[in-house]
């Protein structure tokens, strides 16, 4: 290298966690509470991460208000997940849940309670007795504030235990050495604006989902998918990216989720006409079936001309006709937002909603103790070494095509806690840390010195703005081969115009502009990813519905998309479809 | 319909002293909040830096002082404010730039009052029991953001913000002193006595007004005085 630059900072941890929701900070607590050195970097501070925003609850058979047992929990997740789940990871989350939720009562959640003093659990979408009989109630709630209880919570354990956090830093890129191990990350203080190389012999990647794709989603501002797009640039591909989730009740035209738990607590939707409509889509799990299926029911109405509204674009969900106290105490958090943004009050009006970007089910491709598994020399699902991915960045897969509501809390503390076991084990075969690469540590500093370039034509704010509007257009609830291969070229062509971005504001200190263009640089990755693996799979399955192709495929389609940044590549891997310790759950047609 | 902001800057960088800059924006809509406005002027100005991030008043970034009163911008209605819109940062925290502040000396005093559950008695294989009225006890404890309106709305805390705890950080010790489950209250109140960590609150009841979730601090200290008053005798 020919310029001289200053020496860049640098420090070492035994593990370095990427991402302070419920999935990063339950590792950090696994690995500060077994004496490793472990750095948690973040955007923002910890609690402001997403996890925050989880409302209805997180699913655990602990059987308190109705008989349960985590075999059932399985059966409804594997079919939940439109058989695209790996089956082995589910077991694994399932039986594990009821003491994970069990150690989060410990660690201080203020969970809801029953009169004999056990959590509380509601019902939620998708949830059975038996393998497909009655209603279940499996979701364990903190009122509607369930992911800010665990959130909080995780956080004050990680505050005893000492974990070292790296608030508002944000992570720029992978750093390995020849031999692909992932040894930490270039990270750059967003107060300062100066990078810093964080060495680890781990590196977990925690950092959420891509609901800021979409124009209109349920999101925090910062998911913006930093991880999944880190991994992309690193060569590891996405997986299962063409599934996104649809929440069948954000409020309309604005994104504010209103929790599966209103409907879990006895709402319902109903059309222009008053109709229960969900009767005629899932005549026994009526508004309780699965996410996907009660979105396209919505999306289905609303086509048909039986939306509300002047534009007829939204239904109605009810719960002014449930007690007025039952609603305060059950859904306070809902009861204000509702009043906030729509001025009126759900114990007496209707809440305008529609199917809004949610949760992104595919993500960087794992196993079940977290690891990274890539396709390479010996099979599709060889490790990383020190890469680990937790969390909605993650695709295990135990959510599939469709993730159940409940099961995204559940994942974060059951992955969290299984890739911090397993960081554990490997740091105590790897005593010494490993040489950095310094091409790796160049090219990450050229991707930030990218945004020191100056002049061009185009600005962060509006091609992020384009970009969702496409991504809301061309890859929404239903698709079709026509619509995607336009957005396919539309998203290219704005991946093109990146080029001519450039900051008008190059100072460092806090300089948010700075941030919103790399995450964007982020979304952009992710994108391609999505349009590319959604126009390739020609059937419908859980989220990916498809006018084109309306059934399911097993015979073609039964298997794994992974998506390449280099040459925009897919290639596929099978489904696992054996469990450890019970017999599989062979693919069957989904009725709710 | 059209509105003026008027929006406290400061970058350490080119400005040698921060000045409010005016922004004229159009295309507003009635029901749109602070937040809204914020993000139409960094479209047209990406020099302004401010936190933000869930958007519905769930993660506490975005506690700045608007025309007057702390609040959180993102819950906070343009309809009901009076023009031109003020918005300043949190008062009494360091400036970082324009209207992000330097929330350490906040955290730190959350983090002085242990706040973590702590339990003494072997951990049992399932959940501590706890009534629905024993639970009920933390309703309006638990439910704080963090977003620090309170602590930086009282001048207790601008006075001695290393030595008083501040209405955020005593909500915190109250939420696990009237946690059933919590076998530390002795611990706790005896940590709080002391000349400013919780005597330094002279119920002024600001940091009750602000709370952009309607919690009430003042009543969280005021349960406290009450179990430190009984400790004592």
């Amino acid at each position: 290298m020919s310029e001289i630059r200053k020496p860049i900072e640098k420090r070492r941890f035994d593990a370095l966690v990427i991402g302070a929701g419920g999935g990063g900070l339950r590792a950090a607590l696994q690995l500060a509470q077994a004496d490793a050195a472990v750095a948690v970097v973040s955007k923002v501070f910890p609690t402001r991460s997403h996890t925050v925003a989880a409302q209805g609850g997180v699913n655990a058979a602990l059987a308190n208000v109705s008989p349960d047992n985590w075999h059932w929990h399985m059966y409804d997740t594997v079919k939940g997940s439109d058989y695209l789940g790996d089956q082995d990871a589910i077991e694994y989350m399932c039986r594990a849940a009821s003491r994970l939720v069990i150690e989060l009562e410990h660690f201080g959640v203020p969970f809801s309670r029953l009169d004999n003093g056990k959590i509380y659990q509601r019902p939620f979408g998708g949830q059975s007795q038996n393998f497909g009989g009655d209603q279940a109630a499996r979701t364990c709630a903190a009122a509607d504030r369930t992911g800010h209880a665990i959130l909080h919570s995780l956080y004050q354990q990680n505050i005893r235990a000492k974990t070292n956090f790296f608030d508002e830093y944000f992570a720029i890129d992978l750093l390995n050495d020849e031999d692909g191990y992932i040894l930490g990350a270039l990270v750059m203080s967003i107060e300062t604006g100066e990078p810093l190389i964080i060495e680890a012999k781990t590196t977990l990647i925690a950092t959420g989902g891509a609901g800021q794709l979409y124009r209109t989603n349920t999101n925090a501002h910062i998911n913006t998918g930093d991880g999944m797009a880190m991994a992309l640039r690193a060569g590891i591909p996405l997986q299962d990216m063409e599934f996104f989730q649809f929440h069948p009740t954000g409020i309309a035209g604005k994104g504010m989720l209103i929790t599966e738990g209103a409907r879990g607590e006895g709402g319902y939707l109903v059309n222009k006409n008053g109709e229960r409509f969900m009767e005629r889509y899932a005549p026994n799990a009526k508004d309780l079936a699965s996410r996907d299926v009660v979105s396209r029911a919505i999306a289905t109405e609303i086509r048909e001309g039986r939306g509300c509204g002047p534009n007829g674009d939204y239904a109605l969900l009810k719960v002014d006709h449930l007690d007025a106290d039952v609603v305060k105490k059950r859904l306070p958090g809902i009861y204000d937002l509702v009043r906030t943004f729509l001025h009126i009050d759900p114990t007496e009006e209707a809440i305008p909603v529609a199917p809004t970007a949610h949760y992104t089910m595919g993500g960087i491709p794992s196993n079940r103790y977290g690891q990274v598994v890539v396709p390479e020399l010996h099979g599709a699902e060889e490790v990383i070494p020190g890469l680990y991915a937790v969390g909605e960045c993650a695709c295990v897969s135990v959510h599939g095509a469709n993730r159940l509501g409940g099961n995204s809390l559940l994942d974060i503390v059951v992955f969290g806690r299984a890739a911090g076991n397993h960081i554990i084990e490997y740091l105590a075969e790897s005593r010494f840390h490993r040489a950095l690469s310094q091409d790796s540590v160049d090219s990450a500093l050229e991707h930030l010195a990218r945004w020191e370039r100056r002049g061009g034509t185009e600005s962060v704010d509006v091609i992020r703005s384009e970009l969702q509007a496409t991504m809301e257009e061309y890859c929404g609830v239903f698709r079709t081969e026509e619509v995607m291969k336009e957005g396919v070229e539309k998203v290219l062509e704005l991946e093109a115009r990146m080029q001519n971005v450039c900051l008008k504001d190059h100072s460092k200190i806090f300089n948010t502009a700075r941030i919103e263009a790399m995450e964007l640089e982020n979304l952009m990755d992710i994108a391609v990813a999505a349009v590319t693996s959604a126009l390739a799979r020609k059937e419908s399955r859980g989220a990916h519905s498809r006018i084109d192709y309306p059934d399911r495929d097993d015979e073609r389609w039964l298997k794994h998309s992974l998506f390449f940044k280099q040459g925009r590549k897919l290639d596929y891997k099978p489904v696992r479809m054996k469990p450890k310790t019970v017999e599989a759950f062979p693919p069957k047609p989904r009725v709710y | 319909m059209s509105i003026s902001v008027s929006v406290y800057r400061y970058n350490p960088e080119a400005d040698e002293s921060p000045f409010m800059q005016q922004y004229e924006l159009n295309d507003i809509a009635a029901d749109m909040m602070v937040l809204d406005l914020l993000k139409k002027i960094k479209a047209q100005d990406e020099t302004l830096s401010f936190r933000h991030s869930c958007g519905e008043g769930v993660c506490g970034s975005d506690g700045v002082n608007i025309n007057g009163t702390n609040g959180l911008s993102c819950i906070t209605p343009i309809s009901t404010l009076k023009q031109p819109i003020e918005i300043r940062p949190l008062p009494g925290l360091p400036v970082i730039r324009d209207l992000v502040v330097d929330m350490e000396q906040f955290y730190k005093q959350y983090r002085a009052v242990k706040p973590y559950l702590i339990v003494n008695d072997p951990e049992t294989e399932v959940e501590y029991r706890q009534s629905p009225q024993q639970r009920e006890q933390i309703d309006g404890l638990y439910e704080c953001v963090m977003c620090a309106c309170c602590s930086t709305a009282c001048p207790s805390f601008w006075w001695n913000p290393d030595k008083f705890l501040g209405p955020a950080a005593l909500l915190q010790s109250a939420r696990f002193v009237l946690d059933s489950r919590d076998q530390a209250t002795e611990e706790r109140l005896d940590d709080l006595e002391d000349a400013y960590k919780l005597y330094r609150c002279h119920t002024i009841m600001n940091c009750a007004q602000v709370c952009p979730k309607g919690l009430n601090p003042t009543l969280a200290i005021g349960k406290l005085r009450s179990k430190m008053l009984k400790q004592l005798l």
